[in-house]
């Protein structure tokens, strides 16, 4: 009898045994449904991309709000990408001309800072300030819209809310982030040759003749292809947490906070893949 | 001769009694496993102004987002002025919907744009034929109807709460529907604005010969507006009757709507 009493003492008590088992169970229902509401989201974000693609061809094309969103789209970031570019090409010409000067490659230095600003920074940086920017005020926008039930409002006098106003969008931003990727790299060779300046004399027709014959047409080609596809992400991603936030204000801040995050989150996913492709192109 | 006589009958009988403009049967839904209407069955009939009461969460919004397919039933069919919504197919729904006009509960004016470009937006897209001229005259007669002729170029934000709300009325008759649903067009609203509110979905009743389907808790707008009334509990009808027969019936439930609200001994000065 004696030496029963410790092995009895391990078996756990009855109730400690069913309470673990509730946990695991309830453990096991929250994971299922967090995956449920992946896969919920990820099937609601095909369908929106879907029924957007679809609402593109249609007969019925809103004109005059597209002119609206290239001009809000161009205009609310046109500040912000001046500041930007400058700062680039002056951050990497700074940065780039010690090293240079130390293998005497000083003359290097235009063509350098012009590829990596026309290649990857300028495309990349400019995409990023535009999530930013233009991806949270879509996604406010429209999340307000559906709050205060403007959405359905549309919807009801028979307009198809995603033919007024997610295509506009999503095409706005598609062709305006590349025109303004265009300005931000002109801009910050504008800026490099500000930097080369500062400890140095050079010629802005040299410097600029310097940078523009170190870029082919197979550096500049993709890079300006590849922010289409940032746009039409920034865009789509804004418009799609707009479209599909909740029902309370505080909705309104998640869908705009996530429409940066994962407009992020594309236009680097977009950008390693098109360089994969450049790389096995060139 | 008897036959003849039936049939006359039955042809006075079809002329006289009114036609169900809505025509609700079995209809339910929920959400996330929880019903919210169950096997409701409702009648809206032509020229008249059904109230439908209840308490919030009672299922009454839900009903009439279910007739313009705002949201999709779980089952049930819903028969606007003859045809099933329920089965439309998007362009089949969007046609219906253009005999429908739907006031919503916060106005839901597009703040992006002015008063006039609200009204022009439905205007544009449901009459196509119109010269801009023809839309001007229209807006201008509307916005007079409901008595904001001034506010033509005004943004929504630069109205009030009572005026939004009849700026949204507005944009909804503006295009002649044949049906109107109110979602508590009162709600958030002084008595004052409140009794304008009752007086113009009367004004549009007559002057636009619409049916009318008005969601409100707010037991003056019910009085000033009701020819029959529905009271909904739990999703289903509970009582149906014209006003008179809601304020003399002794059930607790209708009574609570009646009575005013009694001040708790501790908060009398």
């Amino acid at each position: 009898m004696k030496g029963i009493g410790p092995v009895i003492k391990k078996i756990p008590k009855l109730p400690d045994v069913k309470n673990r088992a509730i946990r695991l169970s309830e453990n096991a229902i929250k994971k299922t449904q967090k995956a449920n509401r992946f896969f919920l989201e990820v099937g609601e974000f095909n369908l929106f991309f879907w029924l957007t693609v679809k609402a593109s061809f249609s007969r019925h094309f809103e004109f005059k709000e597209f002119l609206r969103q290239c001009y809000l789209v161009g205009n609310k970031t046109l500040p912000l990408i001046s500041i930007t570019g400058i700062v680039i090409g002056l951050v990497l010409t700074i940065q780039s001309r010690p090293i240079l000067v130390e293998f005497g490659a000083e003359s290097m230095l235009p063509g350098m800072v012009a590829l990596s600003i026309v290649r990857e920074m300028g495309p990349v940086v400019t995409a990023l300030i535009c999530a930013g920017k233009i991806g949270s005020g879509m996604g406010a926008e429209l999340g307000s819209m559906k709050v205060t039930e403007q959405i359905d409002a549309m919807e009801v006098s028979s307009t198809n809310p995603i033919r007024f106003l997610v295509v506009p969008r999503v095409l706005a931003a598609t062709l305006m982030i590349p025109i303004l990727v265009l300005y931000a790299d002109a801009l910050g060779i504008l800026g490099s040759w500000a930097g080369a300046n500062i400890k140095g004399d050079v010629n802005i027709v040299l410097f600029t003749t310097q940078a523009f014959s170190a870029i082919g047409f197979m550096d500049l080609f993709p890079a300006v292809i590849k922010t289409f596809f940032f746009g039409a992400a920034i865009g789509f991603v804004g418009c799609f947490k707009g479209f599909t936030a909740g029902r309370g204000t505080e909705s309104v801040g998640k869908a705009a906070n996530e429409s940066v995050v994962l407009a992020s989150l594309f236009v680097i996913l977009i950008d390693l893949v098109a360089v994969q492709i450049t790389d096995m192109l060139l | 001769m008897e036959k003849e006589h039936n049939i006359s009958a039955q042809a006075d009988s079809a002329t006289f009694s009114p036609k169900p403009v809505i025509d609700i049967h079995n209809l339910k839904i929920g959400f996330d496993n929880v019903p919210v209407l169950r096997d409701l069955s409702v009648q809206l009939f032509e020229r008249e102004n059904l109230v439908i009461l209840g308490k919030s969460g009672s299922g009454k919004s839900v009903l009439i987002k279910c007739i313009v397919r705002l949201l999709n039933p779980d089952s049930g069919t819903i028969n606007v002025l003859g045809e099933d919504v329920t089965g439309m197919s998007s362009r089949e729904l969007a046609e219906m919907r253009k005999k429908i006009g739907f006031l919503f509960q916060s106005g839901a004016l597009y703040d992006s744009m002015t008063i006039k470009e609200n009204l022009e937006f439905p205007l544009k897209r449901i009459k196509k034929n119109l010269t801009q001229k023809e839309i001007d005259d229209e807006i201008a007669d509307v916005l007079e109807d409901v008595g904001l002729s001034d506010t033509l170029n005004k943004m929504p934000s630069q109205l009030s709460g009572g005026m939004r709300k009849r700026a949204s009325l507005a944009r909804t008759i503006v295009v002649d529907p044949m049906i109107m649903l109110y979602d508590e067009p009162t709600t958030g609203l002084d008595p004052v604005t409140s009794n304008e509110i009752s007086e113009l979905i009367n004004e549009v009743q007559e002057k636009y010969n619409t049916a009318s389907i008005i969601i409100t808790h707010d037991i003056e707008c019910a009085r000033a507006t009701a020819n029959r009334v529905i009271m909904l509990k739990d999703g289903e009808v509970y009582l149906e009757g014209t006003m008179d027969e809601f304020e003399q019936s002794a059930d607790e439930l209708i009574q609570s709507f009646f009575k005013p609200i009694k001040m708790s001994p501790h908060l009398k000065i």
